[in-house]
């Protein structure tokens, strides 16, 4: 069809580009954006991000005008000459093979510079926390502080954090994309990250690497605290967990969960010592349950213990066949465990 | 039908690559639709359960690259490679039909894993592969995915690698020793050239993943531990041998398209290919490279910074040959008198949309930024813009151009165009948004996502899309058929071009050539500053030409693979040595079956 007009589609596309654009930017608020960086190890990745965002809208500009105007300048036309059959022009040739060649140096020395830059290794003194990955949920450990969380990792503002990641089972990866890049967590392997974390908050991450049933469903949470509030948690994890006052609803919990199938696997301090599940010695102070799925109500507690399989596709823990009284009981018992 | 089941003829095999590997790509899309409908909605979706859900993107993955991609490029060289090079059939015949029933029962094998599940005592009829196309080590491992789920995968892909190879020798031998006189390497057309390159990727990757699939077959058969970290394996030993097979697999995908549209382009810019030798010397360089670049789907595994910065630069380099090509084929388009086709706006469409997949690429290769985006929406994004914008779109630029040629009748430009548009938005508005679901926070293979990413209305532009692009299918779907209820003949030549299977009749007459043509130029059909046209061939043959009779022993011995693979999956050592009797005794046949007209 010679002489037809060809519409490409560059103008509504690149409208609708520009407000996705806006809308996404517009999200730096968002819980899990890579946006919106809050430590110096997302910062360094931000950074070189957009220096390759802004080379490669430039290269995208040039190749696709030049497209444009090749196909709305050269179109067929009745009558017109033939083709000259250029075979081809070896300056051009060179050019164009020396030009992206020129531009990837300007990439890659700060690529370089950055992988050496965040490499993993924090200062000396920082506080070390061990991330340990399992089907489908998170433990933390503090060697230094003797203490333990789950799913919600909670670190002092403006302190270096050396994170050292391995895993129970699977291959998963650690990812808080307002804190850092993601790290894979691999059986018999330790892997390292390290950050500060520049504002108080609360962050999100879950597990980036597929490992199996309820992958999309291996979420944490970073609670960045001051240093008096982190404090304050630290010793709250320190101490024994609360005991139920005698006759109290949650006495009654404790009852149960001592006789239930719960000690085969979760650990209470001083009553239990099972380690297929998470620890509950302080269970009741967390937002969440389940890995960061849902949150820490008796409604969702209820849910969970009758029936966890059917909330977290692939989730070990079985069904568990209370009566009413005992579910409320264990869940007043769990939910007193600050 | 006997002719069809015993044939040796490569056109016709190439039209079996060709519907066979449609149906896998209808089946491919239509997972691919059921994923995007589960994620038009965050927490719950659309109430597909992860089990299912996790099938389906594994299943998805696996068929678009091995059922899909790869033999809709194996059609093309099948019916278009021996006439470009003016030969009259491939170098093996049989092994050629023997390629393409291992691929069809290979692909069949993987795919009867949905429905299988009553047969493994599962629970659920469907007990599809659910580890992902790349099955990572240690998750693959009995402990982690104790049905037979895997054991598809793994053996179902062991089949088709003998597919790909047999096909990969086969064209090697072909390409090289069964030129027309005249023909020399650098008047090879470009597709054949990088259908050439291609075949020496397959032929050195695919031992690769093989060895990798048959370790995992004995870690879950045998109780080895290669990749188990307890028995003292390493997870990380599969993510090696699987990227390194894996990477130069993309440009397995993507060299025959880039090839295609180097056909395409020139004929319908009336212009010669811009700086031939370097778009063909662009392509080797693109598939050396190809082979040193594996690590970069590993940075987050944490390799340490040297062999991070190495792999980092290797992947980089590759933008540069990938950039020559680019600026080649608009240097083509530069001055010429360009036609819009349906063919040349899918070759268009390829440029356009493959720059922003090799762009969202070099983010990737900065290996602290991809940090941010590996395993992300983003990647999912890149690939996307890469095998859909690239090898898709590439691939139909080649149906629209070789349909004449393959069946002798021409697809409705009208309905092409259609086609064309509706996949050109639909794509756009399915993949452009996931740059930004990848770079808010959204992982990738995950069934469901938090309302509280704040991703939901990406997702939901991004499924809209996906479904224009099944409508657009459709409509190709519709123009193929047409082809057959309301047929318009094609000429021998309807484009103009100016590459050999453009002298003869379409369809081709089984023997193709009634006279081996003698090639003087780069382009035989066009006229040039040193060249005539070629004179046209005789109408008939002027002596009796040999061809080889058909055979049902490819077939047969085909068979036997996936006898063994069952026997294997169902632990049952009988079956087993049927499977490899049926392959020995057809061999054996094969070997001295007499030659005959």
């Amino acid at each position: 069809m010679p002489g037809t007009p060809v519409y490409f589609p560059a103008v509504p596309l690149a409208l609708l580009a520009v407000l996705l654009l806006l809308t996404a930017c517009g999200g730096g608020h968002l819980p899990q954006s890579t946006l919106a960086p809050r430590s110096d190890f997302s910062g360094e990745l931000f950074g070189l991000y957009k220096d390759v965002f802004w080379w490669a809208l430039g290269v995208f500009v040039v190749v696709e005008t030049l497209l444009l105007i090749a196909v709305a300048r050269f179109r067929a036309r009745p009558g017109a000459a033939e083709p000259k059959p250029v075979h081809g022009h070896t300056v051009l040739e060179i050019g164009w093979t020396l030009a992206p060649a020129l531009i990837l140096v300007f990439i890659a020395v700060p690529t370089m510079r950055t992988i050496f830059a965040t490499s993993g290794r924090a200062p000396e003194g920082a506080l070390r926390v061990q991330v340990i990955g399992h089907q489908w949920w998170w433990e933390y450990r503090y060697p230094e502080l003797n203490i333990s969380a789950y799913n919600e990792l909670h670190i002092p503002v403006a302190t270096p954090v050396q994170i050292e990641l391995t895993s129970a089972d699977v291959i998963h990866s650690f990812w808080v994309p307002r804190l850092g890049g993601k790290r894979d967590l691999i059986p018999g392997r330790t892997n390292r990250i390290a950050w500060r974390a520049d504002s108080v908050g609360e962050y999100w991450g879950q597990c980036a690497e597929f490992c199996g049933a309820s992958h999309a469903n291996m979420r944490l949470r970073v609670d960045v605290q001051n240093d008096s509030a982190f404090q304050h948690w630290v010793d709250q994890q320190r101490a024994a967990p609360a005991t139920p006052a005698k006759g109290s609803p949650e006495e009654a919990g404790q009852q149960v969960f001592r006789r239930s199938g719960c000690i085969g696997c979760h650990t209470i301090a001083g009553i239990s010592q099972g380690k297929v599940g998470p620890d509950l010695s302080h269970v009741g102070g967390r937002a969440t349950i389940a890995g960061a799925l849902f949150p820490n109500t008796p409604e969702m507690l209820r849910r969970w213990i009758m029936n966890a399989p059917s909330q977290k596709p692939g989730a070990l823990m079985t069904p568990q066949n209370l009566s009413p009284q005992d579910l409320n009981a264990v869940i007043a018992y769990l939910q007193s465990l600050k | 039908m006997k002719s069809w089941l015993t044939t040796t003829d490569h056109k016709r095999i190439g039209l079996l690559y060709f519907w066979t590997a449609f149906g896998f790509f209808l089946i491919g899309g239509l997972e691919a639709m059921i994923i995007r409908a589960q994620l038009i909605k965050p927490d719950g979706g659309l109430g597909v359960s992860a089990e299912t859900f996790n099938q389906l993107f594994t299943m998805h993955g696996t068929t678009m690259v091995f059922l899909a991609l790869m033999p809709l490029s194996a059609a093309f060289f099948n019916f278009i490679i021996p006439l470009q090079i003016g030969a009259r059939d491939v170098a093996f015949p049989r092994l050629n039909a023997f390629s393409y029933w291992v691929f069809l029962l290979g692909g069949l094998f993987i795919n009867v894993s949905f429905i299988a599940g009553p047969l493994f005592g599962a629970d659920r009829l469907s007990v599809a592969p659910d580890a992902g196309w790349f099955g990572y080590a240690n998750l693959t491992s009995r402990q982690f995915s104790p049905g037979p789920n895997v054991d598809f995968w793994l053996l179902g892909l062991q089949i088709l690698g003998i597919a790909s190879l047999a096909a990969g020798f086969n064209f090697i031998v072909t390409i090289l020793n069964m030129r027309a006189p005249g023909m020399r390497m650098l008047r090879l057309p470009p597709f054949t050239w990088m259908a050439l390159v291609t075949q020496f990727l397959i032929i050195t990757a695919f031992p690769v993943i093989t060895v990798a699939l048959v370790l995992l077959m004995f870690d879950r058969f045998f109780g080895t531990h290669f990749f188990v970290p307890q028995g003292g394996g390493d997870p990380i030993l599969w993510q090696h041998l699987f990227w390194m097979f894996g990477h130069p697999e993309v440009y397995i995908l993507i060299l025959p398209a880039m090839g295609i549209i180097s056909e395409v382009l020139p004929t319908f810019a009336k212009k010669p290919l811009f700086g031939y030798t370097v778009v063909v010397y662009s392509g080797v360089v693109i598939a050396f490279l190809g082979w040193s670049v594996w690590s970069h789907h590993m940075f987050s595994t944490g390799l340490g910074p040297i062999a991070d910065s190495v792999f980092a630069g290797t992947t980089m380099l590759i933008a540069i040959p990938t950039g020559v090509k680019i600026f080649n084929w608009i240097g083509t388009l530069w001055g010429g008198q360009i036609r819009f086709t349906t063919a040349m706006l899918f070759a268009l469409g390829f440029i356009a949309m493959f720059v922003i997949g090799g762009l969202s690429g070099v983010s990737h290769a900065s290996a602290p930024s991809d940090l941010q985006q590996t395993d992300t929406y983003y990647v999912v994004a890149h690939i996307h813009y890469v095998l859909f914008g690239g090898t898709i779109l590439g691939l139909f630029a080649g149906m629209y151009y070789w349909w004449p040629k393959m069946t002798g009748r021409l697809l409705s430009e009208s309905l092409g165009k259609v086609h064309f548009w509706l996949t050109i938005i639909g794509m756009n508005l399915a993949f452009f948004p996931m740059h930004f679901s990848g770079l808010l926070g959204m992982p990738r293979r995950i069934y469901t996502y938090s309302s509280g990413l704040g991703v939901t209305t990406f997702n939901q532009v991004s499924t809209i899309g996906a479904f224009l692009v099944g409508l657009a299918t459709l409509v190709f779907f519709w123009n193929l058929l047409r082809t057959r209820w309301q047929p318009v003949t094609a000429p021998s030549n309807p484009w103009g071009g100016s590459t050999l299977e453009w002298a003869i009749p379409s369809p081709p007459p089984v023997y193709n050539f009634t006279v081996i043509p003698t090639v003087a130029s780069r382009m035989p059909l066009w006229k040039t500053e040193r060249h005539a046209p070629m004179a046209a061939l005789p109408e008939r043959p002027p002596a009796p030409i040999h061809v080889p009779g058909g055979s049902w022993w490819p077939m047969i011995t085909a068979f036997g693979l996936p006898i063994l693979a069952i026997g294997a999956i169902s632990r049952t050592l009988p079956i087993v040595f049927v499977g490899v009797a049926v392959v020995l005794v057809g061999i054996y046949r094969w070997a001295f079956e007499p030659f005959e007209m």
